[in-house]
């Protein structure tokens, strides 16, 4: 019998009686990261790692339940000994480690192997079966190395400045603006200006001891006319909405995977692309799938036909698994 | 080639037209004369012939990357551009000191891309590999985009034309001209453009062509009836017919030169005075033919006896911007008709004049209107009598007064990503209509659309795809058959190359019809009847 089947709650142990990342409410939910799509409202307890949990409280509620865990602490749950390991996503996020009478099965949750100083690095752990991610699992996607994009952005950001202009700067407020503001410090000390939606989670980060450019929150500054030579990062949600309009006529920018594609960079109507994923490109997504010297690979959200047939021509067992994660569509968070 | 990969993505990085022309005056004064003159046509979105094929590119991808065929065409299905595809996919292949390469923008054109014509296949297929090993990956997509047919990076001739006029502070509608038809780029062709001699000789060329905006309000809004002449609408081949110095060339909207592809409006013109005339190429058999039997002598080159005599064209004058050496476009449209009519007077009958509606009132011309789709043409044309004649979309002088379209109510049955900007989203269409064989109801394809949903509906419709996906063929989609939708289309035409049996003409989606149940959508039966009233016979 499989350690892990997919039910219409999510991905569920019967081993050990639990979910991980249910997108219904359960009793007992593991949660491999904070992401909406991945930490869902309703369930009874809620296991995470410790640095995460602060997240999954901002979002779900303070009064949640939870039970955190170290990465590499184990837990007996029913038959099943359960444990988290670093992914590299966002801050506190997991891959999720289940062991029931000897096989092991890991689902990765959504991970990434660049170098990334807000969260911890993702180390590959191996096991029976891997349940992967497959948002980018095309060859196509290869990420370019963060200081060549960090630096890119604060060129952007200069260029405006000298101008007399904003420069809005569009990414997840969850990792995303995270990472953006710890990678920028290489380039200034200069305060950045944050949307509502950014300044409680980059607090938590801050205060699990994060190294990031000072921030304000935007509506709080003092500014010279219209924002002129400022950055405000924001979530690609405020965009076009009246929030903008205090920003007169700014430099807009978008960081996410999808931007490596120029059709989505002309699509999306922003002035600059900035190629920044918080997911696993394809060399590390091949590479993962090695070091875990699976036996099988089942292959969640994205891309995955393209995963299984390309694992399946090279002679290995690999499916797909319809899960409700993030679809293919241009998730805000990627 | 470093310069000209700069100003890509200089121009590719913005939306603003004020931005895209400092970034091409800027590139075009730092620039040798010969890159200069190549830059401004491949932004101009002229291009080569096709040097490699698509199945030459997917072999040496294949070749080059290892990566089996499939994937090669889902990573192009996915990214929607196939240049773009293979630099993406040769990055893990690129030699890790690929940078800037220093030859120039015309050694590139004249040297290595253009000569490929004269290399057998396996030679390209090793040039191309040893191009995406050792550029960086922006001028490997921008060579390959080269190679394979133009680069669309938002410019428009008028832009460029702006960025060139400022640069040799010349009038832009001079540049304009000097920029249509025909060229090969050079250092001296660039000269050329930039020469403030402006009274240097501009023989063949058209005059930049005045286009119509749709009417989108009563027409009793332009004011008094009698300030505007009426004509029909026709649905043909918009053309300018130059005689200067008693040679004769015809050109296209998209300047392309037509002289060869129409030689009986050619032998037709012998008889005229020196002129530029405007006006419309029609398939005509004593009455105005279909487009899509035009759409036969569109395209080649060289026409053959039998489809000379099959379908014959006509040029229907409608304006004359020059007669005997005077431009005459400051002149109102009222004296320039005049002035058309009276030079065609007595001319072969393969080149008339579009004949003026004499209804008296709006309301008059709005029934004579309601007549065109049996007449063949598209509505009316109200042109003020007083204008000058205008270059480009100016609103104003001249209005489109179409007539409504036709319409169908069809399912929706299969989506098909896009390419370029919407290559991550499903914007193409097909759709089906009812037909019933032996007792069984079953969907036929009638029509592809791929506009006329605003950006919030495709979004929607996306999700509602990706949900309701019932097979995959590469980039198609089956889905479920449940969401109706209205077409509006311009004509139809019978067609053996459908199975339904007939084609639609400019279909579109008019309105997404979720009030409506798949069962309700038109049945064949009722499109043929559109083909009894309205098609070509």
């Amino acid at each position: 019998m499989p350690l892990v089947e997919l039910t219409d709650k999510g991905l569920y142990c019967p081993a050990g009686d639990f979910y991980v990342d249910p997108w219904r409410p359960v009793p007992r939910a593991v949660i491999t990261h904070g992401h909406a799509d991945h930490a869902r409202p309703g369930s009874g307890l809620y296991f995470a790692e410790a640095s995460g949990i602060p997240i999954l409280r901002q979002r779900l509620g303070a009064d949640l339940k939870a039970h955190p865990l170290a990465y590499g602490e184990s837990l007996a749950l029913g038959r099943a000994r359960v444990s988290l390991h670093p992914a590299g996503h966002i801050l506190g996020s997991a891959q999720v480690r289940i062991e029931v009478d000897g096989e092991v099965w890991v689902i990765t949750g959504d991970f990434k192997r660049d170098e990334d100083p807000t969260c911890a690095a993702f180390e590959p752990v191996t096991c029976d079966t891997l349940i992967t991610e497959a948002t980018f699992a095309l060859p196509i996607y290869r990420w370019p190395d963060i200081d060549v994009v960090a630096a890119d952005i604060f060129r952007w950001w200069q260029a405006n400045a000298e101008q007399g202009r904003a420069s809005v700067l569009f990414c997840y407020a969850l990792g995303k603006a995270q990472r953006v503001l710890a990678a920028l410090m290489t380039h200034t000390q200069q305060r950045v200006l944050l949307h509502g939606a950014a300044v409680p989670l980059t607090n938590i980060y801050r205060k699990a001891g994060v190294a990031m450019l000072p921030t304000e929150p935007a509506l709080e500054a003092e500014v010279e006319k219209k924002f002129a030579g400022e950055l405000i990062i924001a979530p690609p949600g405020a965009n076009g909405t009246a929030w903008m309009k205090r920003f007169g006529d700014c430099g807009t920018g978008f960081c996410s995977g999808w931007m490596l594609l120029r059709g989505n960079r002309r699509r999306r109507g922003y002035d600059r692309g900035f190629v920044m994923s918080d997911h696993a490109d394809w060399p590390a997504l091949i590479q993962t799938i090695e070091e875990s010297q699976a036996r099988q690979v089942l292959a969640t959200h994205g891309r995955s036909d393209i995963l299984v047939r390309y694992l399946t021509e090279r002679g290995m067992r690999a499916a797909e698994l319809r899960t409700e994660f993030g679809d293919e569509d241009l998730a805000a968070e990627a | 080639m470093q310069a000209f990969t700069d100003l890509f993505v200089s121009l590719d990085s913005t939306t603003a037209t004020n931005a895209k022309v400092a970034a091409l005056r800027h590139y075009l004064e730092q620039a040798p004369a010969g890159d200069a003159a190549w830059a401004i046509y491949i932004v101009s979105g002229r291009r080569a012939k096709r040097l490699a094929g698509r199945p030459l590119l997917k072999d040496a991808l294949q070749t080059l990357t290892g990566y089996p065929e499939w994937m090669v065409l889902d990573a192009y299905a996915t990214v929607g551009d196939f240049a773009e595809t293979a630099s993406l996919l040769t990055e893990e292949v690129r030699a890790t000191d690929a940078r800037g390469d220093q030859h120039s923008l015309a050694y590139w054109m004249e040297q290595e891309i253009l000569p490929l014509a004269d290399l057998d296949e396996e030679a390209k297929k090793q040039k191309l590999m040893d191009w995406w090993q050792r550029l960086p990956q922006l001028s490997a997509f921008l060579v390959t985009k080269l190679i394979t047919g133009g680069l669309r990076v938002g410019v428009s001739q008028t832009l460029v034309a702006r960025a060139v006029a400022e640069l040799a502070d010349l009038p832009r509608d001079v540049i304009t001209h000097r920029l249509m038809g025909e060229w090969q780029p050079g250092a001296g062709w660039f000269a050329e453009l930039i020469d403030p001699d402006i009274t240097a000789d501009l023989s063949s060329r058209p005059y930049p062509f005045y286009l119509a905006s749709p009417l989108e309000h009563e027409p009793a809004e332009l004011g008094a009836r009698e300030q505007w002449l009426a004509e029909w609408k026709w649905d043909g081949i918009r053309a300018q017919l130059v005689k200067r110095g008693g040679e004769i060339s015809l050109w296209s909207r998209g300047e392309e030169l037509m002289t060869e592809r129409f030689p009986e409006v050619i032998a037709a013109a012998a008889s005229l005075d020196d002129c530029v005339l405007d006006g419309e190429l029609l398939a005509w058999k004593d009455q105005v033919l279909p487009f899509a039997e035009l759409q036969r002598r569109i395209g080649r080159k060289t026409v053959g006896k039998k489809l000379l005599a099959d379908v014959p064209v006509r040029l229907l004058v409608y304006d004359c911007l020059e007669h005997a050496g005077s431009d005459l476009r400051s002149q109102p449209m009222q004296a320039r008709r005049d002035t058309a009519e009276q030079l065609t007077d007595g001319a072969d009958e393969r080149i008339g004049t579009s004949p003026l509606l004499t209804a008296q009132s709006w309301e008059a011309l709005a029934e004579a209107r309601e007549g065109s789709r049996e007449r063949g043409v598209e509505g009316l044309m109200l042109k003020a009598a007083d204008s000058p004649y205008l270059t480009g979309r100016k609103k104003g002088a001249w209005w489109k007064w179409k007539v409504e379209p036709l319409t169908v109510d069809a399912v929706m049955i299969y989506a098909q990503a896009g390419s370029g900007r919407r290559a991550t989203l499903f914007t193409d269409y097909t759709f089906a209509v009812w037909t019933e064989q032996d007792g069984e109801r079953s969907l036929v394809p009638i029509a592809k659309a791929y506009s006329g949903l605003t950006d919030a509906e495709i979004n929607k419709l996306n999700r509602w795809i990706r949900a309701n996906t019932i097979e995959r063929f590469g980039p198609v989609r089956s889905v479920s058959a449940e969401q109706v939708f209205e077409l509006a289309f311009e004509g139809i035409n019978a067609s053996t190359r459908h199975k339904s049996g007939v084609a639609l003409r400019f279909p579109r989606i008019a309105r997404w019809r979720t009030d409506m149940q798949p069962e309700d959508a038109n049945t064949l039966g009722q499109v043929q009847d559109l083909l009894q009233l309205y098609g070509n016979t």
